[in-house]
């Protein structure tokens, strides 16, 4: 035991190994942030550059005469037919026209029936106006139906694409921003299909799940942690609050269906009842984060309101509710945010339907934002994934908002001790 | 407490409001399948006539037929969609909930389609093929079975491309899955006489071998997304995929549909019912409804239209095959007289 080396010297032999210990350690953690931030950049490129799409529509410029009879007979896209025979005049045959009538959308004509509401004066007048073409002409536009195919394994025949070269000769079709996906309800025509319709069912559901959920989350979060003795019974409730929170939101779909349909008979579809489902699933998040954030605020404030004569009450209304208020609101957004993206208690409670009609009151038949993603993804047309990737990006946007809002708040109001 | 107690007023008035609103709106539930189809109509619907638009549920043709026989009244569909025929049980679990009148109204056709990436060659299988490289258990020799044991496709059928027999398509609760056993295994199976011959004497036996599909790897649920099988066949050029006709028409600069006994999956052949695995799809109507909910009739008058279903309507450009003119007027009679269904 002669050559028994000093502490010091022990520690100098290891020090290199614990300094690339912790580099490699760092190192690792740079590893993992690189990598989640590379995974999330690919998910939203890939989105965005599939989703931008969705934002532009192609129109084409046709000359439209409000002829008489037709208007009278309230035959708008026999107004839009005229037209496009007045387009391709020498377009004879009946399969032809059949085909040529196909560039436009359906809807074409309503955008006609609207221009006429607003100016009946259009009465036997030609006008020159752009109109939405179909879903397969708008994919060849954008390059997602390839030319070079042979004819008959590509939705669009070699025919259509010369009338459309036609237009592009005269510039006559050309991509537009596609207000009609922010201002249209859903539509199983994929280029007048929009998202206002699930927007207003979330924000409805929204409102009912924020008006059910925070009063009650903030009310027992306050109970539980100023009043409540500490027993049996607060124990079990708590452990039970715990549990909720990780439940599968589809338990509360099920729950909702048994009893706000079958038992209390509320109306199928309404985001009434989707707020309702919603409010049981944030009620835990919202009553969690409520009591941690009473929890923040330190007792002295609490001893010394009481010291001052104040009643437990008014302790807790004057001084620790508004200072545990960032906290809780926080809570609130992050458990909203939460039931912004949820679509699986919406499918119980019949929230996963077609709906064409922009609803506008509680107990109108609405979607969600996430289930109109899911209806679309799941639709044949190849023009509704570029829409589904654009309502993805929307969600996002809502969701990215209301989450700087809640890191905003946290940032600026919240107290620290 | 001032709040909670006007919360709880606040919540009660809308549960009043709620339940004494008579519904002005038709209800439709069912079939994934017929969903593209009768959307399609609710929304014409609703943009030409005076009547709101039908709200439609995508549940499954069971689900659908579940709600439709909970009862009469508002709070229940007065539609279903079905991808099969309504089932005497159910039609039994109606009459009990007080449902005695329904009509049946047949749409027209599905036809599905067994396809594979166009970077590979096209698939020429027979309904014996599927059979023998899908079901779990496979004939060896007279009356006797064992375990499929086919690995690739030239183990099927001398013929057939070397690869791994690798088949994406929809999981049990689909009733496209229910569909393609019944049409695509069992007629396969069926081509095997003693099987066949089993029929009469052991009907259970005989469903469970021709219905039941392999459970090694083979044949691989890929969820209800149709589009999703597409997407997973462009990556894999090797593997098929089962899915309905319209995502074919869809999709048809990226993959193809195998020929089945020689017949390929075309709007023609399916609609002319040469193209053996193929469908009827229905919608059934709650005739008590008829009259009450407003606009039943004139929606089912609009389904039935020939600019509907017919061979040049617009369901047709959403991929639905139509049926022969004759059997199109014959339904149509029924719907319109609201005829009570025969099983």
């Amino acid at each position: 035991m002669t050559d028994q080396l000093s502490n010091s010297e022990r520690i100098q032999a290891g020090l290199a190994r614990r300094y690339r210990a912790e580099k490699r350690f760092r190192l690792y953690g740079i590893i993992a942030v690189v990598l989640a931030v590379g995974f999330l950049a690919v998910m939203l490129s890939a989105i965005g550059a599939r989703g931008f799409g969705a934002f532009y529509q192609t129109h084409a410029s046709l000359e439209v005469t409000f002829d008489e009879e037709l208007v009278k007979d309230k035959d708008w896209q026999g107004i839009v037919k005229v037209a496009m025979r007045k387009s391709f005049p020498d377009v004879k045959a009946r399969r032809d026209k059949r085909k040529l009538y196909k560039l436009m959308s359906s809807g074409a004509g309503f955008d006609l029936q609207g221009m006429y509401k607003a100016d009946p004066e259009l009465l036997g007048q030609t006008r020159t106006v752009w109109l939405p073409t179909s879903d397969d002409i708008d994919m060849l536009m954008k390059g997602q139906i390839d030319r070079v195919l042979a004819e008959d394994d590509r939705r669009v025949s070699d025919k259509e694409i010369t009338w459309v070269d036609q237009w592009i000769a005269s510039d006559r079709i050309e991509l537009q921003f596609n207000t009609r996906f922010f201002t249209g309800g859903d539509s199983r025509e994929p280029e007048l299909a929009g998202i206002l319709g699930a927007v207003m069912g979330s924000l409805l559901s929204l409102t009912v799940c924020l008006a059910l959920s925070f009063p009650l989350g903030v009310m027992t979060a306050v109970y539980l942690e100023e009043f409540a003795p500490k027993n049996k019974w607060t124990d079990i409730i708590e452990v039970n609050i715990n549990n909720l929170a990780a439940v599968p939101s589809i338990v509360f779909g099920l729950l909702g269906l048994a009893m706000f349909l079958n038992f209390f008979g509320m109306p199928r579809s309404a985001p009434l009842v989707g707020g309702m489902v919603l409010a049981l699933m944030t009620l835990p998040t919202i009553i969690i984060a409520g009591r941690a954030a009473l929890r923040a605020v330190p007792p002295s404030i609490r001893e010394a309101a009481l010291g001052m004569g104040a009643s437990p009450i008014q302790t807790v209304t004057h001084h620790v509710l508004p200072l545990a208020m960032p906290g809780m609101l926080t809570g609130t957004i992050i458990g909203m945010a939460q039931a912004l993206g949820e679509s699986a208690p919406l499918l119980m409670i019949g929230m996963v339907a077609f709906i064409v009609d922009v609803p506008a009151a509680f107990t109108d038949p609405a979607t969600a934002l996430p289930v109109q993603i899911y209806l679309w993804a799941d639709s044949p047309e190849r023009a509704f994934s570029e829409r589904t990737s654009g309502a993805i990006i929307v969600l996002l946007g809502f969701l990215i908002t209301m989450n700087i809002i809640a890191v905003f708040m946290r940032k600026s109001f919240e107290r620290r001790w | 407490m001032f709040k909670k107690t006007l919360m709880i007023a606040a919540i009660g008035g809308v549960f009043a409001a709620g339940a004494a609103e008579a519904r002005d709106q038709i209800r439709i539930v069912g079939s994934s399948t017929v969903f593209p189809f009768s959307t399609a109509v609710a929304e014409q619907f609703g943009k030409t006539s005076s009547f709101k638009t039908p709200v439609v549920e995508s549940t499954g043709s069971g689900g659908g037929l579940k709600l439709f026989c909970a009862g009469i009244g508002d709070s229940h569909p007065d539609i279903t969609n079905a991808s099969r025929r309504i089932k005497s049980s159910e039609v039994k679990k109606c009459a009990g909930n007080g449902i005695t009148n329904i009509t049946e109204v047949k749409v027209g056709y599905d036809g599905i389609a067994i396809a594979n990436s166009k970077k590979a060659g096209k698939f020429e299988l027979t309904l014996n093929d599927i059979f023998l490289a899908l079901a779990k258990d496979i004939p060896a020799g007279e009356g006797k079975l064992k375990a499929n044991d086919n690995k690739t496709w030239a183990d099927v059928r001398k013929g057939l491309p070397n690869v791994k027999i690798e088949v994406l398509g929809p999981p049990p609760t689909s009733g496209t899955r229910d569909a393609f056993a019944e049409l695509a295994l069992e007629g396969g199976c069926k081509t095997i006489p003693w099987i066949k011959a089993m029929k009469k004497k052991d009907k259970k036996a005989y469903k469970s071998l021709c219905h039941t599909v392999r459970e090694d790897g083979a044949y691989i649920e890929a969820g209800e997304n149709d589009n999703l099988i597409v997407q997973k066949l462009e990556a894999n050029p090797n593997a098929l995929g089962i899915f309905g006709y319209s995502f074919l028409d869809q999709n048809a600069d990226k993959v193809q549909g195998s020929s089945i006994g020689g017949k390929d999956v075309t709007f023609e052949n399916i609609a002319s019912g040469d193209y053996p695995v193929s469908r009827a799809l229905y919608f059934y109507v709650k005739t008590a409804h008829v009259g009450k909910v407003p606009g039943i009739a004139e929606f089912v008058a609009e389904f039935t239209s020939n600019k509907a279903w017919g061979d040049e309507g617009y369901l047709a450009d959403k991929g639905l095959i139509p049926m022969p003119k004759t059997e199109r007027a014959k339904f149509a009679n029924d719907a319109k007289e609201f005829a009570d269904l025969n099983m």
